[in-house]
């Protein structure tokens, strides 16, 4: 329907054949682009041509399309999932762009995301932070009535916010420490307000934490880029919860 | 071939009860001692997988995104059910079960929806202890809503994003199983075929999706958690990598697939925009709670919606069907949305779509209330469309959600291959030929948490120790096969692309086989599925090697099997000559255009048995038989 506004754009995207490969930018033109479509579909339509043309289409992270996945990624304009705050890429539209504009495409870039081709990387480290603390130890079938247990309401809804997470890694990209304390807190602040995640409060920061380290993020220096470019928009009030809770296990660890 | 659904003997309302008695139990010693498969990481998968970890069985995760926590469960908006009748409003296990039964236009089995209403109310319990932060009202305890379909409020809710918070519960819960090194996880790792050894299951062969790596796993048995197949459809709600491969390969290795023609539309969705459309993103029904639906009267009145008056706008759900209203089934509301369109009446640019309208609502209860309950959905909305629904009535249009059909199971989940489980949308078993909002999402953890760990030791108990070896004779014909089908595909060197196909193969089915369907109509449809998977195979443009991440040949061997499905869809909606749930054929309506049932010759569960390639698949009847609900005529006037 928007077709006669159709954008020519002119894209500059990292191309890597494999995780041992160097990689370059290489330029793409594409022409007629709907200010409806999202960032994606403008990459489908490239990827389309490129297809036809004979040439290995880009390799990029992507499911849901609905903001929600966390799958998708790309480093556009300097900017994880784009100019847009509050948006992943998915969700990022191509009314927010110009004709003529130049947009440039890159990975997340973090030592503990290693590129694996293209503009994917790979995220299983945010994985293993998880396995190292991010739940409620409790088995199937164990649980009491779930009312049994009131959570008064705005306790609730900042558990709830800090859950939000899509554990997309932008935290990361934005940050120039590649620090994943954002990520890392929403999940140790979610668990720690609840009641059923007070019993594990202290073993979990320490291992989370830990965790993180060892996986080659680096350190937190309360920039608060990570909460800027969230797409969740995730408040760095998580973080200095966990710092909290993290210094007081230290304080007062029975692990000594 | 003769089937048996086991359901147990009895009381409706003690079968799974006594059938918990009367299976076989491993001794807690030995289950270290047994292996499980479970393919896709979804809330079913999560939660079997999890579940049985606990138990002390050795557990395989595979999905094909790059974590678990990507399974296209997440992008549930809406809740979950569950009879826990909290708010006083006369719920109950069986007004649950009844609810679903008739729901699903009588076509699913009363015991394994039984089942369902009575594990509903453990899920929300089990949740809550992981750390599900649900919605609670201001005295702390946890709120609930009402959903299509149901007239008390059992619908359990985390804002519009209660998958999400299900399954980062689920995912927590298989994290800490990782950690205790009882499961192993295969991330980027997609199933391509399951091998099958004296009759059964014994393991699977998978490809590394970033190396290309052909694998063999061997175990004692497999548990496919693997999703729906509405992305035939290629426009759906899905997410991109939503296949329905490992479901269609455990079909053509001989388990029988039931109901396929039973296809879910969604009643508010967001319109199509253009060709270049991807996929199609879902506005939760739970927006019906307070958005009203309605078009101009007039057809072809082109006037913006706020300048059309009150007296010209037609509320048309709430005229036809005064006691549900907004909140009929999907099935009605879909269908009810085609017909304004087809007379003219649909409204924005291409004429399909409907207005679903929130200034009465905020007039009500003010913009903060409105926004409390759905703001990250106006949100989504206004990003997609670029208007904002709080002050213009947003468009929605239906659209290709879930499937109902699946993978044939008996009550013990098991398909018709023994050793080989299907849980959550992959089987067919619940919903019958519609499924309730928030009803998915509920039968997904109810397999994963409460069925299955109780069904598979009943199986389990009879297997020896030993697993197969994954260097067995039939593991490797297997990775041969796969490895020359990827060549195949990859050799074909014609001009048309995957997308290409697909998207033409998605139009076929949705024109012929999707909301509304003719006989004659289908047949013409069969024929051009027939003709296009011809072309596929002859002028296929693929790129690359196998060896490698290669985008293109994932889609490629996705899409092969898309167009095997949906022929099967066709078939099944031919043999189907009634209108019930989801499936609406013309030529069966009452006088009114409603689904008209023929319960004297289709109250059966149709499962098909593939015959090979080309070949017309075989039909079983499993009959339903009902002993508990009187079968009417459903109304919701």
């Amino acid at each position: 329907m928007s077709e006669a506004k159709g954008m020519n754009l002119t894209l500059k995207v990292w191309r890597q054949k494999n995780a041992s490969d160097k990689g370059k930018m290489v330029t793409y033109q594409v022409s007629d682009i709907s200010p409806d479509m999202s960032f994606l579909e403008m990459f489908d339509v490239l990827n389309e041509d490129l297809l036809q043309k004979g040439e290995d289409p880009i390799t990029f992270d992507h499911d849901c399309r609905e903001g929600i996945c966390g799958m998708c990624s790309m480093y556009i304009n300097g900017k994880p999932h784009g100019p847009l705050d509050g948006t992943t890429t998915c969700q990022l539209h191509m009314r927010n762009f110009k004709d003529g504009d130049t947009i440039y495409v890159e990975p997340w870039r973090a030592k503990a995301f290693p590129v694996l081709k293209d503009l994917s990387v790979d995220r299983t480290s945010f994985d293993r932070i998880i396995q190292a603390g991010g739940f409620i130890s409790i088995n199937t079938g164990n649980a009491p009535d779930a009312n049994e247990i009131p959570i008064p309401k705005d306790i609730a809804d900042e558990a709830f916010n800090a859950a939000t997470c899509i554990g997309c890694g932008a935290c990361v990209a934005a940050c120039k420490n590649a620090s994943a304390m954002l990520f890392t807190a929403a999940k140790v602040s979610q668990l720690s307000m609840l009641p059923q995640g007070k019993a594990e409060k202290k073993k979990r920061v320490e291992a989370m934490v830990a965790q993180m380290d060892e996986e080659g993020f680096g350190a937190c220096t309360n920039t608060g880029a990570c909460s800027a470019e969230c797409p969740k928009e995730i408040s760095l009030e998580h973080i200095a919860r966990m710092n909290r809770d993290y210094l007081n296990a230290k304080l007062t660890s029975d692990n000594v | 071939m003769k089937l048996d659904a086991k359901i147990p003997e009895g009381d409706l309302s003690e079968k799974w009860s006594k059938h918990k008695f009367n299976v076989k139990l491993v001794n807690p010693a030995n289950k270290r001692k047994y292996e499980v498969i479970v393919v896709g990481t979804g809330l079913a998968g999560a939660s079997a997988a999890a579940s049985l970890a606990e138990l002390g069985y050795n557990v395989k995760a595979f999905c094909f995104q790059d974590s678990p926590r990507r399974a296209h469960s997440i992008a549930a908006q809406g809740g979950i059910n569950a009879s826990k009748n909290y708010q006083n409003d006369g719920d109950s296990v069986y007004r649950l079960f009844y609810d679903t039964i008739k729901g699903g236009d009588y076509r699913s089995r009363e015991a394994n929806v039984h089942r369902l209403a009575e594990v509903s109310g453990n899920i929300i319990d089990q949740c809550v202890a992981q750390g599900v932060p649900f919605a609670r009202d201001y005295g702390g305890l946890l709120d609930n809503r009402s959903f299509g379909g149901a007239q008390v409020s059992r619908t359990f809710y985390a804002r519009g994003q209660t998958g999400q918070q299900l399954l980062l519960g689920a995912y927590s819960a298989l994290s800490r199983q990782v950690a205790a090194g009882k499961v192993k996880l295969y991330t980027r790792t997609e199933m391509m075929d399951v091998v099958i050894i004296d009759g059964k299951a014994q393991g699977i062969i998978t490809r590394d999706l970033v190396t290309g790596k052909i694998e063999s796993h061997s175990a004692h048995a497999v548990i496919l958690a693997s999703g729906g197949y509405g992305n035939v459809f290629f426009l759906s709600t899905n997410a991109m990598g939503s296949n329905a491969s490992a479901a269609w390969r455990a079909h053509k290795k001989g388990a029988l697939f039931a109901n396929p023609c039973f296809t879910q539309i969604h009643p508010t969705c967001i319109p199509v925009h253009g060709t270049y459309q991807s996929k199609l993103t879902l506005m939760s029904e739970s927006l019906r709670n307070d958005g009203r639906v309605w078009v101009p009267k007039k057809a072809g009145d082109k006037r913006k919606p706020n300048d059309i008056p009150e007296n010209e706008r037609d509320y048309y759900l709430e005229r036809k069907y005064p006691s549900f209203g907004n909140l009929v089934p999907r099935d009605v509301a879909s269908r009810n949305a085609k017909y304004v369109c087809d007379e003219g009446r649909g409204v924005g640019e291409t004429g399909l779509a409907v207005y679903l309208d929130f200034s009465d609502a905020i007039k009500r209860d003010g913009e903060d209330t409105i926004s409390a309950k759905y703001g990250n959905l106006f949100e989504m909305y206004e990003k997609i469309t670029g208007e904002n629904p709080y002050k213009v009535p947003m468009k929605i249009y239906p659209a290709v959600h879930y499937t109902m059909g699946g993978l044939w199971v008996d009550y013990n989940l098991m398909t018709s291959v023994p050793g080989l489980y299907a849980l959550g949308e992959a089987n067919f078993s619940d919903h019958g030929a519609n499924r309730l909002g928030a009803s998915a999402l509920m039968q997904g953890l109810a397999d994963g948490y409460f069925v299955v760990p109780y069904t598979i030791g009943d199986y389990l108990s009879q297997m020896p120790y030993e697993k197969v070896s994954n260097d067995h004779a039939e593991f490797q014909k297997a990775e041969t096969e796969v490895r020359e089908r990827l060549n195949k595909l990859l050799s074909v060197n014609g001009k048309k692309t995957v997308d290409q196909f697909h998207k033409e193969l998605g139009l076929i089915i949705w024109d012929y086989c999707g909301m509304s369907r003719t006989a004659e109509g289908l047949k013409e449809a069969k024929e051009k599925v027939q003709k296009l998977r011809e072309e596929y195979w002859t002028n296929l443009k693929t790129i690359g090697t196998q060896d490698e991440l290669n985008i293109t040949l994932e889609k490629a061997y996705r899409v092969a099997d898309f167009m095997e499905l949906g022929e099967l869809m066709i078939d099944d909606a031919l043999n189907r000559n009634e209108s019930c749930g989801g499936h609406f054929r013309e030529e069966y309506q009452t006088e009114e255009g409603e689904a008209k049932r023929d319960d004297e010759n289709y109250s059966y569960v149709a499962a098909w048995e593939y015959k090979g390639e080309n070949m017309q698949e075989e039909l079983h009847k499993e009959e339903l038989n009902f002993e508990n609900v009187q079968l009417t005529q459903r109304s919701y006037k």
